[in-house]
C-alpha cells in the first residue's frame, strides 16, 4: 500500500502529511495504544501500519502469518505465544500445534528485516532455529520461554550464522540438550552479545570459550548461567565483566577455601550495577555471604532454585534496600518471610514457590503466617505468587487490608479443595476480601474449597479483571455465569475441574470475543454444548481435546479463541474443531 | 446449593450413594485423627485390606485394563476426596481431618448427595469422574479388587475401590447413556467396573480412603500444583546433591558429563533377583522402546551373573554366555520380566499406558518385576 501523500481535500488544510504522522506514531510503542490509533481513520491505520516496529501477538491462532506480513511489512520484532498455559502443568498434549515454522516462512518474504523474535510456548524445532538463522540477515534477538521441540543443535545454528546476535536468551524450555557445543559456534571475532541466558542447559559449556566470549562482549549486560558453572568459573567472569547488570549464577554449594571466598567477594563487589540476581543452586549460607557487596542496587532477587533456610535469608536481606522483586522457595518458612516483611520496604512483588510440591512430609511449608508479615512490612506490595498448604480467611483479609494496590493475586493452596483449616469454612470469604479491596486487580487464582459465592464476589466487584485461573472451585453452572457476566475486561480464563457445564460455557457468548482465549478442563461441557457455542459464534476456534477411552459426548478439554483466521488446519486427530463456519 | 446438581448438563441428580462401611471407618480415621495420620492410614489400609475379596476372576479379567485404568481410577478416587464438587460439608471434614487434626465425625452427618452424577468429564489426567463411570457401576462384588497379595502400593489405591456404592445406572447423563465408549480395554462394563465409586458412602471413608492412598500430604493431582516441570525436578536435584554432598567443582565439570538430557532425571532401577540396583538417565531415552532396550542392557549381565552365582557360582563361560539372554517383553506382558514404576504418588504402574512425556514426568523409580508376580497386572 503506498503512501501517497495529501490526497486533495479543501477543507483539511491542516491535515498532517502522513510522513509527519509516521513519526509521530513512531513515539507511540505500546500496542495497545497502537490499536487504538489504527482504528481512528483510514489513513491512521495506515500510517500505524507502516510505522509498525513490534507486534505482539498473545494467541498465535487468532491471525495468521499471512495476515500480519501483509498489514506490517516492516516489523523488526514479533512476540508469538502459543499453547495454552496449562500446556506448562502438561495438560495440552505434546503435538497440539503451535508450531513457529509456518511463521518463519511467511516473515522471510514478508518481513525479511525482522529482527526480533521472543517465543513462549510454541513448538520449535531445529529446522526452524536453522531457518531463522539463515533467512534473517538482520536479525538479532532470540527469546524461547517455555517452548519444546528443539535442541541444542538448533542453538548451535544460530550462534553460527546470525552475525549480529545481541540477544540468546534460553529460558524454562522442553530443550535436548546434546552438548555444550553450541557456545563453541560463536565465531572467534563474534562481539556483539549483550544478552545471554542459558540457564535452562543442563550440559556443560566450554569454560575457555564462554570466557573469551564474554571479555569479548564489552557489551554484555544479562549473563546468566547454567547449573554445571562452577564458582571459579563465576568468578573470573564476573572479574572480567562488572558491567553486568543481570547475573545468574550457576551452582553455589562448594566449598571454598577462605581465599576463594575472599575473592569471590571481591569479584561480587566490581559489580556496581547489578540489579537482578538468579541462579545460585544449593547455595550454601557460607557462599551467599560472597555475595553481599553485590546487592546494593538490587531490584530483583530470585532465589528459587535453591532451599533457603530462614536465617540464611534473613543475613541477606539486609543488603538489599532496594528490592522490589523477590522470588523464594517456601524452605524459607513463616519465619523467612518475618525477615521479609521487616527489611524489604520497598518490595512490589513476591513469588513463593514449592521447594517439594509431592512433599510428603511437608517438611517445607509456609502458612497464612507467612504470607500476613510480609503483608505487614511491605505496603507496596501489589504482586503475589504464594503455594502454601493451609491458609485463613482472616489472613488473606489482613494481606489485602495491609496492601490494597494488589494488581495480581494468586494464591496457590495446594491441596485442591481445602477449606480454611481454623474455621472450616469455605474460602470464598478470603478471595471476596481480594476483589472488594483490590480495585485495580487484573490478575487472580483462586484455590482452596470454594463455592458460587466466590464467583458471585468476583462477578460483582473485580471490574478490571483481565485474567482469571480456576481450579477445582465452585458448586454450579452459576459460578461461570457470574464472572462472565460481571467480569468485562476479562482476557482470559482458565478452568479446570469445575462442575460448569454447558449452561456455564454459553453464558460466556456476550464476552469471548473480546477475551483471548478461554480454557476449560474436566468440567461438564459436552461435545453439544461445544458446538453450539461454535455455531452461534462464527468468529471463535472452539477446540475440544478429546482423552482416550472418554465418552463421546464429552468434551474433556476445551479451548475457545477469538480468530479472524478461521479453524486452524494443523490440529492433530485428536483435537476436534468446531466451526460455525 | 450444595446439594444442587450442576442443571448446567440437564442431567437429573443421582440417587443417593449408600453407606457400605460407616462405622468402621469413621472408627478408623477417628482413632487416626489424634496423631499420627501415618499410623492410621496404615490401619486404615489393613481395614480396607480385609474387606476386600481376593483373587476374583472377573476381577483378573478387568485387571487386563492395566495400569491406565489403575492410574484413572486413583485419579478419579483422589477427586471424591479433594473437590469441591461434592457435598463441601465432607470435604472439609475429609481434609480437615487429615491436615488440621479435627474431628470427622460431624462428616457423619451429611449425606453424599450424588451430584456426583453430573461430573465433568474426566480422563487419567483429571480428577472427575468420567460419567461412564457412574452409569456403569456394578454391584461391589463383582468389583473387587486387588487380591491382597498385591503390592501394597496397589493395594492402596485398589482397596478404596472397596467403598463403591451400589450407584444405579440412573445416574447417567442423558447424553453419556451409550455404554459404546471409546474404550481400550475389554469391555466397558468391565472398565467401568474398576472405576471408583461416584462418592464414598461417607466422608470419614473418603477420608479414609483418601488417606490410604496419599500418605499424609495432599494427593497430588495431574497438573497440579501448576508449577513447570523443571521446578519439580529441582527438588529432587537439590536433595540428591545434598546426599551426595558438596560436589567439588571437578566432579561437577569432570570428564564424565552429565548425560544429555533434558533435565537429567536419574531414577533408580531395580530388578528382582538382582540385589544391586542401576540408575537410568530418563531424559537419555524419548520412548518406552529405547527404555526396554536400555533396561536390558542394564540387567542383562548383572542378572546372568546372579544366576551364576546361585548356581554356586560353577557354571563355566559358556553357559555363562547362554543364560545371558535378553531381557524382552519388559513392556507388553510377553516376556519372563515386566517393567513398572512407581510414581510420584507413590502407586505401582505399568510401564507404557501414558505418553512418554506423561510417564517421565511422573516417574519416581523403576522396577523389573517377575512377569508372573506381576500376573495381576499384566495386559493380555
Amino acid at each position: 500500500m503506498d503512501l501517497s501523500p495529501k490526497q486533495s481535500s479543501p477543507s483539511e488544510s491542516t491535515r498532517f502529511p502522513d510522513e509527519v504522522l509516521e513519526r509521530v506514531l513512531a513515539l507511540l510503542t505500546s500496542p495497545k495504544d497502537r490499536n487504538a490509533v489504527s482504528l481512528v481513520c483510514k489513513d491512521w491505520y495506515t500510517a500505524d501500519s507502516w510505522s509498525r516496529r513490534h507486534v505482539f501477538i498473545g494467541n498465535c491462532y487468532s491471525v495468521s502469518p499471512e495476515i500480519v506480513a501483509r498489514r506490517f511489512p516492516r516489523i523488526r520484532s514479533v512476540t508469538l505465544k502459543g499453547k495454552p498455559r496449562f500446556s506448562d502443568f502438561n495438560l495440552v498434549p505434546d503435538n497440539w500445534g503451535a508450531d513457529v515454522h509456518s511463521w518463519l516462512l511467511v516473515f522471510a518474504s514478508g518481513c525479511p528485516f525482522l529482527e526480533e523474535l521472543r517465543l513462549k510456548r510454541m513448538r520449535v524445532t531445529d529446522e526452524s532455529l536453522e531457518f531463522l538463522a539463515l533467512n534473517f540477515p538482520n536479525f538479532r534477538a532470540l527469546s524461547l520461554l517455555s517452548c519444546d521441540g528443539f535442541s541444542t543443535s538448533g542453538l548451535a545454528t544460530v550462534a553460527t550464522h546470525c552475525k549480529n546476535l545481541t540477544e540468546l536468551d534460553i529460558q524454562e524450555n522442553g530443550i535436548e540438550d546434546l552438548s555444550g557445543d553450541w557456545l563453541s559456534c560463536f565465531p572467534e571475532n563474534f562481539n556483539t552479545l549483550e544478552v545471554l541466558n542459558f540457564s535452562n542447559l543442563i550440559t556443560d559449556v566450554n569454560p575457555g570459550v564462554l570466557e573469551r566470549l564474554v571479555s569479548r562482549c564489552r557489551s554484555l549486560k544479562v549473563l546468566k548461567l547454567n547449573r554445571t558453572s562452577s564458582l571459579d568459573r563465576l568468578q573470573r567472569l564476573l572479574v572480567s565483566a562488572p558491567q553486568l547488570t543481570e547475573l545468574g549464577a550457576g551452582s553455589f554449594s562448594e566449598e571454598l577455601t577462605l581465599q576463594q571466598h575472599a575473592e569471590l567477594k571481591y569479584a561480587f563487589g566490581l559489580c556496581k550495577n547489578l540489579s537482578v540476581l538468579s541462579g545460585f543452586w544449593d547455595a550454601s549460607a557460607l557462599n551467599l555471604s560472597a555475595v553481599y557487596p553485590a546487592c546494593s542496587r538490587l531490584s530483583f532477587l530470585n532465589m528459587s532454585y535453591t532451599a533457603l533456610q530462614s536465617p540464611e535469608l534473613a543475613s541477606l536481606l539486609p543488603h538489599c534496600p532496594c528490592l522490589r522483586r523477590l522470588w523464594v522457595l517456601d524452605s524459607v518458612g513463616d519465619k523467612g518471610l518475618e525477615a521479609v516483611g521487616a527489611n524489604c520496604p520497598s518490595l512490589e512483588e513476591i513469588r513463593v514457590f514449592p521447594t517439594d510440591p509431592f512433599d510428603e512430609d511437608m517438611l517445607h511449608t509456609v502458612t497464612e503466617s507467612g504470607i500476613v508479615a510480609v503483608s505487614q512490612g511491605c505496603p507496596k506490595l501489589h504482586y503475589i505468587l504464594y503455594f502454601c498448604r493451609q491458609m485463613t480467611n482472616a489472613a488473606v483479609a489482613t494481606v489485602v487490608r495491609n496492601c490494597p494496590d494488589f494488581t495480581h493475586f494468586r494464591l496457590c493452596i495446594m491441596n485442591p479443595g481445602q477449606p480454611d483449616h481454623t474455621t472450616n469454612q469455605p474460602m470464598d470469604e478470603a478471595f471476596g476480601a481480594v476483589v472488594k479491596a483490590c480495585k485495580k486487580l487484573k490478575r487472580l487464582s483462586i484455590s482452596g474449597l470454594l463455592t458460587d459465592l466466590t464467583f458471585k464476589y468476583i462477578g460483582e466487584y473485580a471490574k478490571n479483571l483481565e485474567a482469571l485461573s480456576v481450579a477445582f472451585a465452585g458448586s454450579s453452572d452459576l459460578g461461570m455465569q457470574y464472572v462472565m457476566e460481571g467480569c468485562s475486561k476479562l482476557k482470559k480464563l482458565e478452568i479446570r475441574d469445575c462442575p460448569f457445564g454447558n449452561v456455564a460455557l454459553l453464558s460466556g457468548l456476550e464476552r469471548y470475543e473480546s477475551m483471548r482465549s478461554l480454557w476449560m478442563s474436566a468440567c461438564n461441557v459436552t461435545i453439544d454444548g461445544c458446538r453450539s457455542l461454535a455455531r452461534e459464534m462464527p468468529r471463535l476456534n472452539v477446540e475440544v481435546m478429546k482423552e482416550e477411552g472418554s465418552d463421546d459426548c464429552k468434551a474433556d478439554k476445551v479451548y475457545v479463541y477469538r480468530t479472524v483466521a478461521g479453524p486452524r488446519r494443523d490440529a492433530p486427530p485428536s483435537v476436534l474443531t468446531f466451526s460455525g463456519l | 446449593m450444595m446439594e444442587e446438581c450442576s442443571k448446567g448438563s440437564g442431567a437429573a441428580c443421582s440417587p443417593k450413594l449408600l453407606d457400605l462401611i460407616p462405622k468402621e471407618m469413621e472408627w478408623a480415621v477417628a482413632k487416626g485423627e489424634s496423631g499420627d495420620v501415618e499410623r492410621s492410614s496404615v490401619e486404615i489400609r489393613k481395614l480396607e485390606l480385609r474387606l476386600g475379596l481376593p483373587g476374583d476372576d472377573e476381577w483378573s479379567l478387568k485387571n487386563t485394563n492395566t495400569a491406565k485404568n489403575i492410574n484413572r481410577e486413583r485419579d478419579h478416587h483422589d477427586s471424591l476426596f479433594s473437590l469441591g464438587y461434592f457435598n463441601h460439608g465432607h470435604h472439609h471434614n475429609h481434609h480437615h481431618h487429615f491436615h488440621h487434626h479435627q474431628p470427622s465425625h460431624k462428616a457423619g452427618s451429611h449425606e453424599i448427595s450424588p451430584q456426583v452424577g453430573p461430573v465433568a468429564g474426566s480422563s487419567s489426567s483429571s480428577v472427575w469422574f468420567n460419567q461412564q463411570q457412574q452409569q456403569q457401576l456394578a454391584p461391589p462384588s463383582s468389583f473387587l479388587q486387588f487380591p491382597t497379595t498385591t503390592k501394597a502400593a496397589t493395594d492402596k489405591q485398589q482397596s478404596s475401590c472397596l467403598l463403591l456404592p451400589t450407584v444405579a445406572k440412573e445416574s447417567s447423563q442423558p447424553c453419556c447413556t451409550k455404554v459404546g465408549a471409546i474404550d481400550l480395554q475389554q469391555s466397558p462394563a468391565e472398565k467401568k467396573a474398576f472405576s471408583p465409586p461416584a462418592a464414598p458412602p461417607t466422608p470419614a471413608n473418603t477420608a479414609v480412603a483418601n488417606s490410604s492412598q496419599k500418605r499424609t500430604a495432599p494427593g497430588p493431582v495431574v497438573g497440579w500444583p501448576p508449577i513447570r516441570s523443571f521446578r519439580k525436578n529441582l527438588a529432587s536435584s537439590s536433595s540428591s546433591s545434598k546426599q551426595n554432598g558438596n560436589p567439588n567443582k571437578k566432579a561437577a565439570t569432570s570428564d564424565k558429563p552429565v548425560e544429555a538430557c533434558k533435565k537429567g532425571m536419574f531414577v533408580k532401577i531395580n530388578m528382582d533377583g538382582v540385589p544391586i540396583g542401576r540408575k537410568v538417565d530418563l531424559t537419555a531415552y524419548d520412548s518406552y522402546p529405547r527404555l526396554s532396550t536400555a533396561v536390558d542392557e542394564l540387567f542383562r549381565g548383572l542378572l546372568a551373573a546372579q544366576r551364576d552365582s546361585s548356581a554356586g557360582g560353577n557354571m563355566n563361560k559358556q553357559q555363562q554366555e547362554e543364560e545371558e539372554k535378553a531381557i524382552t517383553g519388559l513392556l507388553d506382558g510377553s516376556g519372563e520380566y515386566t517393567l513398572v514404576y512407581e510414581d510420584n504418588e507413590g502407586d505401582r504402574m505399568l510401564v507404557g499406558d501414558v505418553p512418554w512425556h506423561m510417564f517421565v514426568s511422573t516417574v519416581k523409580r523403576l522396577r523389573v518385576l517377575k512377569s508372573s508376580e506381576v500376573s495381576a497386572l499384566s495386559r493380555e
